[in-house]
C-alpha cells in the first residue's frame, strides 16, 4: 500500500480499463448462475464470491482504497468489519426463530411459493369464471 | 492539500505510518478533509445499508411462508419466452459502465482536462438517471402487474415487498441524488469554480458514485440472486 501524496490519486488510465472490463465479466457470470439456474450450495458459493471479487476491485481500484494510507483504510473497513458479528448473531437468531414456528407453532413445512405464470392463470381462471356466472344469470 | 504538503519529511508506512497517523497532534488523515468526510459519511451510509440487509436476512429466515420466485418475478419476455431477471442484469451492467465513466472522469480532472471530465461526468449522470428509468419501469410492472405491495403479494411470504420496496427504493434515491449531486459539480466545474482549488472534487464525487455502484453489488447478490 503506497501513500497518496498531495497531487491526489493519478493512476496510469489502462488499470481503470482492466478492472472496467473485468467487473462487466464477473457480472455476467454472476448473472450465468441465475440464467443456468445451478441451486443449492453451489448457487451460495459462486454467487458470493463474485460479489466479493466485484465489491473488492470496487473499493481497492475506483475507490483508491489500495493506495490510501492505513489510517484511512481502517478507518473506513474495520467499523463495517463489525457488522459482519450483527449479521452473525442475526443468522442465529433467526435460525431458531423460524425453528420454533416449525416445532411449536405448528407452520407448514412444506409450503410452496406461487410462480407469477400460475398466479396469472388462476387470475384468468377467476375470471373466466365470474364471465360464465354472470352469463348464466 | 496545503496541509498535507507542509509536511516536510515523508510520512512513515504501514503499521508505524498508521500509529503515527492515529496519534498526530494536528491530522490524522493525508487527504484533503472533503474526502476523508465523504469517507466517514459513506462508513455511516454502509451501517444503514447493512442494517437494511441483516433485517432482510431476518425476515426472509425466519418466515416460514415460502419466499417467492425472483427469477420468475424479475423475468422479462423477449422474442415470445420469458428471460430471467433480464432488466436486472441490464440495470447492474448500466451501473457499472457508469461506475467506468465516473473513474475516468476521476483520472482526467487530475490531468486537468476539464472538457473530458465534465463530459465523463455527464455520461455518468446519464446511465445513472437510465438506471432510476429502468426501476421506476420495474416498480410499475410489479405494482401493477404482479400485484406486489409493502403489505403482500401474490406468490409468498409478505415480507418480499417491503424488502423491495424499502431496499431498493432507498438505493434508488441515492442514485438519483448521485445524478443530482453529480450534475451540479459539473455545472461549478463549467464555471471555473475549481480551476484554483484543484480537481479533488472530481474523486469526492467518484467516491459516492462508486459506494452506490457498490451496495448494488450487494443487492443485486442477496436480493436477486439468493
Amino acid at each position: 500500500m503506497a501513500s497518496s501524496d498531495t497531487a491526489g490519486q493519478q493512476h496510469p488510465l489502462g488499470i481503470y480499463y482492466q478492472i472496467w472490463i473485468l467487473l462487466f465479466v464477473v457480472s455476467a457470470f454472476s448473472y450465468a448462475v441465475d440464467y443456468f439456474d445451478v441451486q443449492g450450495a453451489m448457487r451460495w458459493t459462486l454467487v458470493i464470491i463474485f460479489m466479493l471479487v466485484k465489491a473488492g476491485f470496487i473499493i481497492a481500484i475506483f475507490m483508491h482504497a489500495f493506495w490510501e494510507r492505513l489510517a484511512l483504510c481502517l478507518t473506513i473497513l474495520g467499523p463495517p468489519g463489525v457488522l459482519l458479528l450483527l449479521i452473525g448473531f442475526m443468522a442465529v437468531e433467526g435460525n431458531y426463530t423460524e425453528s420454533a414456528r416449525f416445532d411449536y407453532m405448528g407452520h407448514d413445512r412444506d409450503a410452496v411459493a406461487l410462480t407469477p405464470a400460475e398466479y396469472h392463470a388462476s387470475l384468468a381462471e377467476e375470471h373466466g369464471a365470474e364471465g360464465a356466472a354472470a352469463e348464466a344469470h | 492539500m496545503s496541509e498535507a504538503a507542509a509536511t516536510s519529511v515523508a510520512p512513515a508506512e504501514g503499521v508505524t505510518g498508521l500509529v503515527d497517523d492515529w496519534t498526530a497532534d494536528k491530522q490524522a488523515y493525508h487527504v484533503p478533509w472533503g474526502k476523508a468526510m465523504m469517507w466517514i459519511f459513506l462508513v455511516s451510509d454502509t451501517f444503514i445499508f447493512t442494517c437494511f440487509l441483516t433485517g432482510y436476512l431476518n425476515v426472509r429466515m425466519t418466515t416460514t411462508q415460502p419466499w417467492p420466485p425472483q427469477s420468475e418475478i424479475f423475468s422479462l419476455s423477449m422474442f415470445g419466452a420469458p428471460v430471467p431477471l433480464l432488466l436486472i442484469a441490464i440495470m447492474t451492467m448500466v451501473l457499472i459502465t457508469s461506475s467506468g465513466t465516473m473513474a475516468l472522469a476521476v483520472n482526467y480532472g487530475y490531468r486537468g482536462d476539464k472538457k473530458k471530465t465534465m463530459w465523463l461526468m455527464t455520461a455518468t449522470a446519464v446511465l445513472g438517471a437510465t438506471f432510476v428509468g429502468m426501476q421506476a419501469f420495474e416498480w410499475s410492472k410489479l405494482i401493477l402487474e404482479e400485484n406486489v405491495r409493502p403489505w403482500g403479494n401474490p406468490f409468498g411470504a409478505p415480507q418480499f415487498g417491503s424488502v423491495f420496496f424499502m431496499v431498493t427504493g432507498f438505493h434508488g434515491l441515492h442514485v438519483s441524488a448521485g445524478v443530482i449531486y453529480l450534475l451540479w459539480v459539473v455545472r461549478r466545474i463549467w464555471a471555473g469554480y475549481y480551476d484554483k482549488k484543484g480537481f479533488e472534487i472530481v474523486e469526492i464525487t467518484g467516491l459516492y458514485w462508486h459506494f452506490v455502484d457498490l451496495v448494488w453489488v450487494f443487492i443485486f447478490a442477496f436480493f436477486y440472486l439468493l
